[in-house]
């Protein structure tokens, strides 16, 4: 009985002897890079308006996902629509990296990882996480990004890239949008395509409001659509 | 498989690395043997079934990619079947795995230190213990499954296991034990425990008076 017991112990010894494995999935991130193995590169990023996930494939920014937002959800949806080939790649395991310093001090998977390619992923990654953190600290109005529209699709999609029309610090309505998209009818789907809208930030949809002022909706949480209407109406 | 791969390195990582580390040692093999185990299911992912069993079906590629591991270092100029990587693993004349041991050992685990004594007690098992250890306890393989990849019979592969087992325990459990032999109450105390249940667990705990 008492060999027995002992066994037992030993086997939960074993299965919870400590294995960190944040340094190895970063070399592997980089290895499924350099053979083209990847079909969604992801990390996340604090920022004063929360964590955020930012997404990419060999083409471009193609999601920014928000804090509120369901990982694991947001994820899923991406290897669905994207490809199963999902892969954390220049953040720690918890899958977060600073969103801080300048483009002169990236991290050191930064630079190894876009190696030659300077279109590659992870270069992708890197430039959003830099550009997003300019636009936040005030020092940015534009986005100068490669972008993969592939979750831009429809009509949904035509309100989506049309975003980028809206300048920072203005405003429009959802009733506007719908006018100047030759669908002055369809002012409901042009709120449910900033809604959906893969790209916030870099296709400010944070930028509509409502016809009465009111402001409407956001993924992101309607504290950070206030917070961001703020920083642009400030600068 | 339409699941995102992310989620299958986060979830079986830790313990396809455990796995790696009994069989190879915790050392720049174990480390090897993992990157090459998630590389070959990164390349596989795409096309699996989406009912697999992933942990187990990494723990089968994680057996494949160190037999490589040990082909490679050994330099055999004869082909070597997966199931005679435990004859491999006697012909290199240690029962030690490379890359354990005072001199070979990276340790990433410096706030753990009583860990690393685990791996060497691991490490001192003749190779199919270890294996079977691992494949099972470490890797949650059936028994028949352990015996596909060590070879031998289901029956042989449960009995190296537990061999294993009693051999760690002697090294890792024992030596917190008094010197002298159990005595009877000794005895009474573990078995109540165990049928006890989750009492038993409390009285760990330090409930007891």
């Amino acid at each position: 009985m008492s060999s027995a017991n002992h066994d037992s112990e030993v086997q939960d010894r074993l299965a919870v002897l400590p294995a960190d494995t944040g340094r190895l999935r970063e070399d592997l991130a980089r290895r499924a890079e350099a053979e083209g193995l990847i079909d969604v590169a992801y990390r996340v990023v604090d920022s004063p308006i929360g964590d955020l996930l930012l997404a990419a494939t060999p083409r471009g920014l193609v999601y920014t996902g928000f804090e509120v937002e369901d990982r694991d959800h947001i994820l899923a949806m991406l290897a669905d629509k994207l490809g199963p080939r999902v892969m954390l790649a220049g953040g720690t395991a918890s899958g977060r990296a600073a969103l801080s310093g300048t483009a002169s001090s990236r991290t050191a998977s930064d630079t190894a990882a876009s190696g030659d390619s300077a279109s590659g992923i992870s270069a992708v990654l890197a430039a959003a996480t830099e550009q997003i953190r300019q636009y936040l600290d005030g020092e940015r109005r534009d986005f100068d990004l490669q972008l993969d529209p592939a979750l831009a699709t429809g009509f949904r999609g035509e309100v989506q890239r049309h975003l980028e029309n809206v300048e920072y610090g203005r405003t429009a309505t959802y009733k506007e949008l719908a006018g100047q998209l030759g669908r002055p009818g369809a002012v409901r789907a042009v709120g449910t395509a900033c809604a959906t809208n893969p790209l916030p930030l870099v296709w400010p949809c944070h930028r509509v409001l409502r016809t009465d002022g009111g402001l409407g909706g956001y993924r992101g949480g309607l504290e950070a659509k206030r917070r961001l209407l703020a920083m642009e109406a400030a600068a | 498989m339409r699941d995102p791969f992310d989620g299958a390195v986060a979830q079986h990582g830790p313990a396809v690395l455990r796995v790696c580390r009994a069989v190879l040692g915790a050392g720049p093999d174990a480390d090897d043997a993992w990157s090459e185990t998630f590389m070959s299911a990164l390349r596989a992912w795409p096309e699996l079934p989406d009912e697999t069993n992933i942990e187990a079906w990494l723990v089968r590629v994680a057996h494949r990619r160190a037999v490589d591991v040990v082909r490679k270092r050994v330099r055999t100029a004869s082909p070597v079947s997966d199931t005679e990587l435990l004859a491999v693993m006697e012909s290199r004349g240690s029962s030690g795995p490379s890359g354990s041991g005072p001199g070979g050992f990276r340790s990433y685990d410096d706030d753990e230190p009583g860990d690393q004594s685990i791996w060497d007690a691991v490490a001192t098992l003749p190779p199919k213990q270890r294996l079977c250890v691992a494949y099972r306890y470490l890797g949650g393989l059936a028994y028949a499954e352990v015996a596909e990849l060590v070879g031998g019979s289901e029956s042989a592969a449960r009995r190296a296991a537990a061999d294993g087992v009693a051999a760690l325990r002697k090294i890792i459990v024992e030596p917190d034990e008094p010197d002298e032999p159990d005595k009877p109450d000794k005895h009474n105390d573990f078995g109540d425990r165990r049928d006890t249940g989750d009492t038993g667990e409390q009285c760990e705990q330090g409930d007891q008076p």
